[in-house]
């Protein structure tokens, strides 16, 4: 490993996570390929959003790079190591360093545990704190995230949805981890909490130095909170750039589409009719580009051939035959 | 848009309350707006605002007990919706106003394909002959711009997309041509690009039927998609009500202002947002006074002691702030 490479806190390399399905009378062993060898880094510090529509592969990308789901194939560097050729001990010692934060504050949080037990779980587990110690840690812990001490001893149930949230990161940055993969993490909250949420994401990455992965469908959020932004289309990334340089000037068909599609906040700049055509069904391509159906510019060749990610210059990747 | 008529739905002081074991729950309070005849009226505001019991109070369609409209006149095309007999009202619903919601997984039936079910509406309200019936679905689902609308009839609500199964619903809720649609989060559960497609979609139709629309929705960027008139609430009240460029372009509720700052602009990065501090209030323990005074900035002793009237700013803009004139700017 060179130099230069330990500026990556992560390195993903072809990733593929598929899925078979299973059926009793058919031989069908196609899979679905939710996850279809991506490739990206994230520097030391940095926050890349992952965005993308529903069903793209966004959340599973997330789940494989911690291991929470095992991938199929490829390469998860973290500090320079291959995750996936860990054992189950070594991966549990090196969980501390990367968390997850679900989307859903109401699923995620077991009912039985009071909050206290909750967030210095791991720092028992994990051997950090016990005792007298632990409780210390945790009504810190509680405080960083917005969150009175005096809340350790309550229930998930009494909270609502944003201080549940709150609770969910509490949990996550309990341990200092270096890497948190967020996963939709203000999705189901009201609009007026999201912006609560977000503020303390981001206070927290200024405070520590957490590096994000953020994983989110909606393009305003991931626009606000990233550095560096990938685009994921049925499993693969299509585009990846600096966040201000994808707004300025999306190359992708897709990307293109997707930023036209955002509501503005101007009665006055309505979006117009854009070329988007019809979602489909997930499946039926054989060859080429996974966009040819939809896409205003398809030509023969993206029947043929699948296009691959390519830098189109100052780190601006697509993944498209005709980048206009 | 300026239309000096009556309106074709006039809601007055209507308050819905649900009386539970633990308390009562005004879900919504002395809510009055009018809807005209060819326009959208959205009303926004956070969950538990009491958007939707309003809308479901439209149509009398309050789960009773142990909800009840305490109070309220709403009238419709000139009659009192709320004295009506349950026979009468049962016309009204479908045939003269309509409802969508937002999971059309969950309202289409799954063992029935979408012909049937849009068959279905358009026979028990009109009664034309099986043929006749189908004719007009089919007709129906082109023009909600479902692809060979022929085929698709016959197809299962599985086997639709989300943003063709909305379609379908649309479809059959605008069937019988009502005269005021209430469409509840249409467009929540749907992914951005089909989202605006089918925003696209209720304009155009909207606009060639000149239907009345009254949308539901936490999303402000739906609202600027689509609306002409506003009605923001917060708490089961109506905090502020305007023509849509006032809301967006001079609010005059905090409130108001605290919704559109929650929400990231393109144009500024990393900045921290305006949050609006703390939580919507517990329904059964609402605060006294205005009930956005704990979360509020312009705060002053005053709010805490009566609950504000809507203030009128000028000829068709209201708000619940008796600091209004100081307010966002």
């Amino acid at each position: 490993m060179n130099m230069s490479e330990n500026d990556f806190l992560l390195q993903v390399q072809h990733l593929r996570k598929y899925f078979y399905r299973e059926r009793l009378f058919s031989s069908d062993r196609k899979p679905i390929r939710a996850v279809d060898d991506i490739t990206f880094s994230i520097r030391r510090g940095e926050t890349l959003g992952l965005v993308g529509e529903s069903g793209c592969g966004k959340t599973t990308a997330g789940k494989s790079i911690l291991r929470l789901i095992e991938p199929t194939s490829g390469q998860i560097f973290f500090k320079g190591k291959n995750i996936v050729d860990l054992n189950r001990e070594e991966l549990r010692r090196l969980r501390p360093y990367m968390q997850f934060i679900f989307q859903d504050p109401y699923e995620s949080l077991n009912p039985r545990m009071r909050v206290g037990e909750i967030v210095g779980e791991g720092l028992e587990v994990h051997r950090v704190a016990q005792g007298r110690e632990k409780v210390e840690k945790v009504s810190e812990i509680l405080m960083k995230v917005g969150l009175h001490p005096r809340d350790a001893m309550r229930y998930p149930h009494e909270f609502s949805g944003g201080q549940r949230q709150r609770i969910g990161i509490a949990r996550a940055i309990s341990l200092n981890p270096e890497l948190i993969i967020a996963d939709e993490p203000v999705s189901a909250l009201d609009v007026s909490i999201q912006a609560q949420i977000l503020n303390l994401l981001m206070d927290l990455r200024d405070q520590l130095g957490f590096t994000y992965l953020f994983i989110s469908h909606d393009l305003r959020i991931v626009k606000h909170i990233s550095d560096r932004i990938a685009v994921m289309y049925l499993g693969k990334i299509v585009e990846m750039a600096d966040g201000e340089d994808l707004f300025r000037r999306p190359l992708h068909p897709y990307t293109q589409i997707l930023l036209q599609a955002i509501p503005r906040l101007k009665p006055s700049g309505r979006t117009q009719e854009g070329p988007a055509r019809e979602e489909l069904p997930f499946h039926s391509l054989e060859k080429g580009c996974l966009f040819q159906l939809r896409c205003p510019h398809s030509r023969e060749r993206c029947r043929m051939e699948e296009p691959i990610l390519l830098d189109q210059g100052e780190d601006h990747l697509v993944a498209c035959h005709f980048v206009s | 848009m300026v239309i000096m008529k009556t309106p074709l739905l006039d809601v007055r002081s209507l308050s819905t309350h649900f009386f539970t074991e633990d308390g009562v729950v005004k879900a919504v309070e002395d809510v009055s707006f009018e809807i005209f005849e060819g326009e959208i009226l959205s009303l926004v505001g956070e969950s538990g605002c009491g958007k939707s019991v309003t809308g479901l109070s439209l149509l009398r369609l309050i789960p009773t007990p142990p909800g009840k409209i305490a109070s309220g006149e709403i009238f419709f095309d000139g009659r009192n919706l709320l004295k009506l007999e349950e026979k009468e009202m049962e016309k009204v619903r479908g045939n003269d106003i309509s409802m969508i919601f937002q999971e059309p997984m969950t309202s289409l039936n799954p063992v029935f394909t979408i012909g049937d079910q849009i068959m279905e509406a358009i026979q028990l309200h009109q009664n034309p002959d099986k043929k006749e019936a189908r004719k007009k679905a089919i007709e129906m689902l082109d023009r909600v711009k479902i692809p060979s609308p022929e085929a698709r009839i016959d197809s299962y609500p599985h086997q639709l997309s989300g943003g063709m199964r909305q379609r379908a619903m649309i479809a059959m809720a605008l069937s019988c041509q009502p005269k005021l649609l209430i469409a509840d989060e249409p467009t929540t559960a749907l992914d951005v690009t089909i989202q605006a497609q089918v925003l696209r979609l209720m304009r155009e139709i909207q606009r060639e039927m000149r239907m009345a629309v009254m949308l539901i929705t936490h999303d402000l960027g739906v609202v600027a998609e689509i609306a002409d008139r506003v009605a923001v609430m917060y708490a089961g009240r109506i905090v502020e009500y305007g023509p849509i460029e006032t809301i967006f372009g001079e609010m005059r509720h905090p409130y108001t202002r605290g919704l559109l700052e929650s929400i990231p602009q393109l144009e500024d990065k990393r900045k921290r947002l305006n949050a609006i501090p703390g939580q919507v209030p517990n329904p059964m323990d609402l605060p006294m006074g205005c009930k956005f005074h704990p979360r509020c900035y312009l705060m002053i002793e005053d709010c805490k002691k009566e609950e504000p009237p809507l203030f009128q700013v000028n000829d068709n803009h209201f708000s619940r702030c008796i600091r209004w004139k100081v307010c966002c700017y």
